[in-house]
Parts: C-alpha cells; structure tokens; sequence
C-alpha cells in the first residue's frame, strides 16, 4: 500500500497498572504499515487497554508509542490523528448520519462543499448512499456500524483503531462484514489495529493476529502460523478447539500410550504434550502407513449440520473430539471401537511452560 | 374453507383485556377531574361572570383598563424567567461538578442539594431573611470584612425575591441535569477526541447537546413552578414584588373578588401556554438546524 495512506506503529515497554492488575505488561509491539493486525484475547487479558493507550483515552504508567517517526505517548486523543471504530458505535444521536460523518471534517475547517463531497464518497463507501439525511436512530444495526466505519475513515487518517466493531451484529451480518472490512482494508490501505475475542474473526480478517493474556503479548503470527504452529498451550487452547495429550520420552522418540509418533515439525526440549485438533484426526476403517494411529471408542455424536463432532474415548482414557463429514454412511456408532488416523504434519507437539 | 380456530375467542379476549386496563385508570381520571379540571374549569366561568352573576367581560376589561394587572403579569413573566436563567446557569455548573465526581461523593452532593426539599419552604425562605436583612449576618460580616460599608438592600426588593426563588427551585434543575449528564456515554466524548475535537469542543459540541433535553426538562419545571410561586415573593419581597399569585390572594382575601381573581389566573395560564408553545418550537428549529450544522 502507498506509504502516504497509512503509518508503521512501534509500542515499546508499555506499561499500565490498575491496583495490582498489570493491565498491560511491558508490551511491545510493532505493526507495520498499512497491516491489517487483530488484538485476541479473553476478556480482561489486556487488549482493550491497549487500543485504548494507542487511542490516547488511556495513560500508561511508562513506555513508548510511535506512530511512525513521531512518539505520541503524551499526545491527548484529539491530536494522534487516528480513526476509531467503537464497539458502541458511539454515533451523536443529535446529528443526522450526514452530520456524523462531516463531524471530523468540520473540526478540520473543511469548506462546505468539500465536506459534502467527501461525506457522499464515505457514505458511498459503506454502501449507504443516498441515507446521509436519516437519524442515527432511524437505522439498522448494520447501518450505525457502517455509519461509525465512515466517520472514522473519512479524514483519511493513517491509523484505524477498532474496538470490537462487529461484536453487536447477528452471526451472518458479523461474517458479511469480516469479508467487507477485509476489502475495505485493501481499498483504503491505512494501518489498522482490531480488538477482537473472536478467534475466528480474528483468522479471517487479519495479515497477523497478536494473542494476549494477562497483559502480554503471547504470540504474535500469521493466521496460518498462529494455528497450526501455535507458540504454547494457551495460543493453542484459545484459537480453535484442542486437547493435549501428554507425551512421553524413549531416547530420541516420542511415545504416546506407548507407542511411537511420527512428527514432521519441530520436536521442543522437555516435558511436552500433543496438540489434537478435532478436524485434524480422520476416522479409518483400516491401518494406513505414514499416519499416526489412536484407538478409542465412540461416546457420542453431535450433528451440527456441516459436520459431525464424535466425542471418544482414547484407550489411554483421554477424552477427546473428532470432526468428520456428516454424510450418514461413513459414521461409526455409538459404543462402537474406532481407529483414528493423524498425518505426521498435524502432530504439533507443545513443550510445557516452565514452571 | 375451514373458520382458523379460536380466532373469535381470542379476540374477545383481547378486547375484554384492553376494559380491564381502561378500567384501572378510571380512578385516577376521576381523580384528575375532580381536582383539577373541575375547579380550573369554573374559576374560567367565573372569570366570564360579573358581581351580579351575569355573564359580562368586566373582569377582562378592568385587566386591560388597569395598568397594575400588566405590571403585575410583567413582573411575575420577568422574576420567573430570572430566576429560571440563573438556575440554568447555577445548576448546571453544581450538576455538572456533581457529575464528574465519583459515584460516592456524588450521592453525598445530591443529598446537599435534596436536604433543604425536605424543609418547608416557609422555614426556608424566614432563614434566608435572617441572613439577608440590614443586619443581617450577610450584612454584618460583609461590613466586619470591610467588603463594603453600608448595609446593602438584600431582601424586601427583587434581588432578595430572586435568591429565595433560586434557592428553592435549584434542585429542580439539577436533579435532571445531572441525569441527562450521567446518562452521557464516554465513548460519545472519546468518539468526538478522536475525530479531532479539543476538549472544549468536546464540551459545546457533544456533551452540551446530549445534556440540553434534561436542562430543558428542568427548566421548564423551574419556569412553570415559579409563576405560581406566593410565599417568597411575600416575605422577602416585602410587599415591593407582586408576583401574579399575591395578586390573586389579596383579590380573594381582601377584596373578596372570585372574578378578578379568575381572570387574572386564567390570562397567566393562556399566557404561559403561549410562551411554552412558542419555546417548544424554538427548540424544534434549533434542533432541526443544529442537525444540518452543529
């Protein structure tokens, strides 16, 4: 993306503490220009701090934030010159939509007509067209969502900072606006930070994903990399669904129930577990050669239209879960014993964190 | 063609449901008429009769022929609309104080400002004599203090009439002020920073307009409240400030003339309708204009 649209963001050492809470733990962070970077993590793990420090709404106790070359650590909100998405939206209810969108641009002395002029292209950009003379409360929630997206990107500033921003919206409209805000992104090209506590949203819309927990940042990745290399156990029990399963050690081996796994990636020092991933582990009728195979009996199917999740029973008595094709035929039954086939490329084994 | 079932039961139903529900408001409307728009009702009949009971305009033309009543109504639209100004002014800065303080130490300020509702007003207004009066204790450490020399003309005039007024009318306007200001969401405030505004366009941009219907609410209450205020202007007037009430009482009381007195209440009622009227719609248009071009 060109470099006059958008700015590298470099977070150092930023720190913030409510009472005994370390809210954000000596963070870094770097993003860099024109990415499209998602801030996962639980509730109460930091993120929203974060953005909130970025926004200028919030003072950390030390640190260092540039956007760019500038440091705006000490900069009040109205002077960092960055977008802000709410998770409210927090549309002026005494504006029209049109009124909400020329807001920035009325601050900025902009001439009147030119103010039209960019309000109709920002409208037009949401698809909201033609709707700049409604109330804010005349619309849907779709609609505010979008109206709120305008506002904070029609002073082209080269930062976005979104908090939450599809949290509110019914599941099919919150995965239509992923896709949007993805394009969105691509057009308009400014750095943008997400916060989000959806692992799947977080996947689909971002260039890298920074986990965080008890406000550190725990790994910081590509989508791709974040799920199927995940750093440690909590990157891995966060972003999709996993069991682990505690491995043993024979010399140069590694043995589960005892016997041995064929690993294809990186085998960590130390105590350690596997990493399952349901949708990873197919269900065969017969031994194949090259796989991983674990024996176990079938609890219980739950059908959940696009797939099946079969609850087992590993011989070893761990409880696990595997995704399997609905297609009726090729189910086993309640009760009944199964053979389960794992590709050496899916078997991730994650080292123990140090005590 | 098959009738859909229970379709006739169950509008009958619904029907007997909205009787139940007329039903329970019955007392409060018969309440409502017998209190209110009975008695309104015939002081306005009466206003339309003279001594002798015959229907007649007399009461109104001695309104107009004399000029007392004017000064009278003047008096009573200028007081209310001091008053109502300086308690816009005071109680927004008190509510807005309040506000930015913590929960705690709010409700602890709310109760400073709720403590003198629950004091007569009689009790009230006799305290603020005792400070305001030539030597009074104003007066006396003003003078001790050197800030001025001769005692100042506090109380009997309208300076005395409009402290009391405001005194006693504050808590109307700041109970919702500081509501309209507690409902103000932060991320409204956060969302105009961000976009560009410095805090003082925060202020008269956002947190300003959201506040505005609750200091209007207030306002209201305060205006409408203070045309019929009687015991303030009559002890700390001192008789100077006639206010459209204490015309009413002394037409009644010593003159035992029910059909000035009506006519009187009925003009300060039409009157005050009109100035409502005309408020609302100054309000609309401001509104109208302000979400073009805030």
């Amino acid at each position: 993306m060109t470099a006059g649209r958008s700015l590298p963001i470099t977070v150092r050492q930023v720190g913030k503490r409510y009472g005994d809470l370390r809210a954000l733990d000596d963070v870094d962070l770097d993003v860099r220009s024109g990415e499209f970077l998602t801030l996962l993590g639980p509730s109460g793990s930091g993120k929203t701090t974060l953005l909130m420090v970025l926004a200028g709404f919030a003072r950390p106790d030390h640190g260092s934030i540039r956007f760019g070359e500038n440091e705006v650590i000490r900069l009040p909100p109205h002077r960092r010159d960055v977008g802000v998405v709410f998770q409210s939206y927090a549309l002026f209810p005494h504006m029209s939509v049109a009124g909400n969108i020329g807001f920035p641009l009325r601050l900025r002395k902009v001439p009147r007509a030119e103010i039209a002029r960019r309000v109709e292209q920002a409208l037009d950009l949401v698809q909201l067209s033609g709707l700049g003379g409604r109330r804010v409360d005349a619309l849907s929630g779709g609609q505010r969502q979008r109206v709120a997206l305008a506002r904070a990107v029609v002073f082209a500033p080269r930062i976005l900072l979104m908090d939450e921003p599809l949290s509110a919206l019914d599941k099919q409209l919150r995965e239509h606006m992923q896709i949007e805000l993805r394009s969105l992104h691509a057009r308009l090209g400014m750095t943008t930070i997400c916060v989000t506590h959806d692992q799947r949203e977080a996947l689909t819309m971002s260039d890298r994903v920074a986990v965080i927990d008890r406000g550190r940042i725990m790994q910081i990745d590509t989508p791709r990399a974040l799920y199927e290399r995940p750093a440690n156990r909590f990157v891995a029990g966060f972003v999709g669904q996993s069991f682990f399963l505690p491995v043993t050690r024979h010399g140069g081996a590694v043995h589960l129930d005892g016997c041995a796994l064929r690993i294809a990636g990186p085998v960590p020092e130390g105590a350690a577990h596997l990493l399952l991933r349901p949708e990873r582990l197919r269900i065969l009728a017969a031994p194949e050669d090259g796989l991983n195979l674990l024996r176990g009996t079938v609890m219980s199917l739950a059908y959940q239209g696009e797939s099946v999740l079969v609850q087992v029973v590993l011989a070893g008595g761990a409880r696990i879960a595997v995704r399997t094709g609905a297609a009726a035929s090729a189910l086993p039954a309640e009760g009944a014993a199964v053979l389960l086939g794992l590709a050496p490329e899916d078997t991730v084994l994650l080292a123990d964190a140090a005590a | 063609m098959r009738a859909a079932p229970h379709a006739a039961l169950l509008r009958r139903d619904a029907a007997r449901e909205r009787l139940a529900l007329a039903g329970l408001s019955v007392p409060a409307l018969l309440l409502v008429g017998a209190t209110m728009i009975l008695p309104v009702g015939w002081l306005f009949v009466l206003s339309f009769l003279d001594d002798s009971g015959a229907p007649s305009l007399a009461n109104y033309r001695r309104l107009l022929a004399r000029p007392a009543y004017a000064r009278i109504l003047f008096a009573t639209f200028e007081i209310s609309i001091l008053t109502t100004a300086l308690c816009i002014v005071l109680g927004y800065l008190l509510a807005y104080a309040l506000a930015q303080l913590p929960r705690r130490w709010a409700a602890l300020g709310m109760l400073g400002v709720l403590m003198p509702f629950w004091t007569s007003i009689l009790v009230r207004t006799y305290a603020w004599l005792v400070l305001l009066q030539r030597d009074g204790v104003i007066n006396v450490w003003g003078m001790r203090l050197g800030l001025w020399h001769a005692p100042l003309a506090l109380v009997y005039n309208l300076p005395g009439t409009l402290i009391g007024l405001v005194h006693i009318m504050l808590p109307f306007l700041v109970l919702p002020a500081y509501g309209a200001m507690r409902a103000v969401q932060r991320d409204h405030l956060r969302a105009a920073a961000s976009l560009g505004a410095t805090p003082v366009q925060v202020f008269w941009r956002v947190f300003f307009p959201l506040t505005l219907p609750g200091v209007a609410a207030g306002a209201l209450i305060v205006f409408i409240l203070c045309l019929g205020s009687f015991v303030t202007p009559a002890v700390l007037g001192g008789g100077k400030v006639l206010m459209a009430a204490n015309a009413v009482a002394s037409d009644v009381e010593l003159f035992f003339n029910w059909g000035a007195a009506s006519a009187l209440g009925a003009v300060l009622l039409v009157l005050t309708f009109a100035l409502l009227f005309l408020a609302t719609r100054l309000v609309r248009l401001e509104r109208l204009f302000g979400s073009e071009a805030p």
